[in-house]
């Protein structure tokens, strides 16, 4: 039977593609805006907004090609077929979402290239050359988030070798977490690396935007308007309030206060965590998955963190790629076939599930961790990739932008 | 007369006004000032880290008012503003030489 474009799933999944635009800009730019200082507040929200913009050009005329096209290459890449746009009919249904129009598909998935590359800002933040980073993100988008969705998404090889990452632990979250590291490291430490958030009320407003558009995000990759994306919904809500329960409870033990900082980080945390596996878990599986990774997530923060010595701003690492981590993993050990006949992991009984999101991870960390080293390096030395110290120390908003965030 | 200089903290201004005016002393000025005294400050707490926050806000009243008065009006700041905890502030009185009213040239106690 030939597919037949539903409208109900069309209608979801464009409005999905609304929900996670809104989750970069301004979701993202308004919670890392609001953790650095001052005189930084614009400089962190542009990379967000720039981010959007350079990730939406380059997968509209390659990116999706690459990305989506008939696998080829043993699984490498797909086959650019529609380069530019071009013999993209209207009426054409995509051949991953068989009753929604291509078009639509192309969107939904441009929005998650933008975020995984603008989530990479916050670990980099109040150091970064801003030109060098207009040239990162069109770099990394094309040479790492583009052949990395194609393995995972696309139909290749860690696709064709069955694991299972439904809404992007690992293709945005282990991968943006694993990048932000690589480049931190080219980097090097800000002078004053202090977390002194300047306006915390934008990180709230951002983090809300976050869950909400979550909603797409999750939901959304079920790619048809029924009762997997219910089960996604509800799996993802559960899970992010869950954790910020958790990491709520953890600063009641560490400081004996519940801090907004961590009960909105524990949220996007468990956001992350639940990702990978929203539609393959049970709502008492999203429960201990929430429950867990604000432990794994804080623990990376306040221990792994300092005792290294990397200086990841805003904790891009210690957040999105260890709760991405942690949710990879157990998404091979929570899935559950009764949810999604596609994944059954090791606790209904399939243990070669749990090596498979293993392999996956380590493959995706490990190309992420490299060719972002690569990327960096290349750019330190053509352009430079750091900030005069004088900017630094006086402000990236007046110096990089002329521009200031406060007139007071 | 004299100037009178009282750092305080911000959420007990209202009441140094009210008290103030009884006294019919209406005219000030009021900055947002950061300072610190001997208590060198707060702890803040992010994701685990503590810092210390070593620059707290307080505010800042400028009266000036006649010699007779000045007595009756630092009783009263420091009876509203007082806590008892550390971080009530400070009061600093000084010598006023001359004071003009410059919408009528007025001067001296007049122009108060």
């Amino acid at each position: 039977m030939d597919p037949v474009l539903n409208s109900g799933d069309t209608a979801w999944m464009l409005i999905s593609t609304a929900l996670v635009m809104i989750m970069t800009v301004p979701g993202v730019a308004l919670f890392y805006g609001g953790l650095t200082k001052k005189v930084n507040v614009l400089n962190t929200m542009f990379m967000s907004l720039i981010a959007f913009s350079i990730a939406s050009i380059i997968w509209v005329l390659y990116g999706y090609q690459f990305a989506f096209g008939e696998d080829m290459l043993m699984g490498i890449i797909g086959n650019p077929a529609n380069l530019l746009f071009s013999g993209i009919g209207v009426d054409q249904l995509s051949t991953l979402a068989t009753t929604v129009p291509e078009t639509v598909f192309i969107a939904f998935q441009m929005t998650f290239a933008a975020i995984t590359v603008a989530l990479v800002s916050g670990a980099v933040v109040e150091r970064m050359k801003v030109s060098s980073w207009m040239v990162f993100v069109a770099a990394w988008v094309s040479l790492v988030y583009v052949p990395i969705a194609h393995w995972v998404w696309g139909g290749g090889f860690l696709a064709q070798l069955g694991a299972l990452d439904f809404a992007g632990g690992t293709v945005v979250h282990i991968n943006s977490g694993v990048a932000a590291l690589a480049l931190i490291l080219l980097l090097g430490k800000r002078k004053d690396t202090k977390l002194l958030p300047h306006q915390l009320g934008y990180s709230v407003l951002g983090a809300a935007l976050l869950w909400f558009g979550w909603f797409g995000f999750n939901a959304g990759s079920a790619l048809t308007a029924g009762g997997l994306a219910g089960s996604a919904f509800i799996a993802t809500n559960t899970a992010a309030a869950a954790a910020m329960v958790s990491w709520v409870i953890i600063d009641y033990l560490k400081t004996g206060k519940p801090t907004v900082l961590g009960a909105i980080s524990g949220a996007i945390a468990g956001l992350v965590a639940i990702t990978p596996a929203a539609g393959f878990v049970t709502v008492q599986a999203a429960v201990i998955i929430g429950l867990v990774t604000s432990m794994v997530s804080y623990l990376s923060i306040s221990y792994l963190k300092p005792k290294l010595g990397y200086d990841d701003a805003l904790d891009v690492f210690g957040i999105h790629g260890m709760s991405g981590l942690w949710g990879a993993l157990a998404t091979g050990l929570f899935a559950a076939p009764f949810i999604n006949e596609l994944g059954t992991g090791l606790f209904y009984g399939n243990p070669g599930q749990l090596l498979t999101q293993v392999i996956a991870v380590v493959v995706v960390a490990g190309y992420s961790f490299v060719a972002t080293l690569i990327i960096g390096k290349v750019i330190d030395r053509v352009m430079g990739l750091r900030v005069e110290d004088k900017e630094e120390i006086e402000g990236l908003d007046i110096n990089l932008h002329e521009e200031t965030g406060y007139r007071i | 007369m004299k100037e009178i200089v009282a750092i305080i903290r911000p959420n007990k201004l209202d009441e140094v006004k009210d008290a103030l005016e009884e006294l019919g002393c209406h005219g000030m000025t009021v900055t947002e000032v950061k300072g610190r005294g001997r208590q060198l400050g707060i702890t803040e707490s992010y994701r685990g880290s503590d810092y210390r926050i070593d620059m707290l806000p307080k505010t800042r009243l400028e009266i000036v008012v006649a010699d007779e008065q000045v007595d009756n009006v630092i009783d009263k700041i420091v009876k509203t503003a007082q806590t008892g905890d550390i971080g009530d502030g400070k009061i600093f009185i000084s010598p006023v030489e001359e004071v003009v009213r410059i919408r009528t040239g007025e001067r001296g106690n007049e122009a108060v």
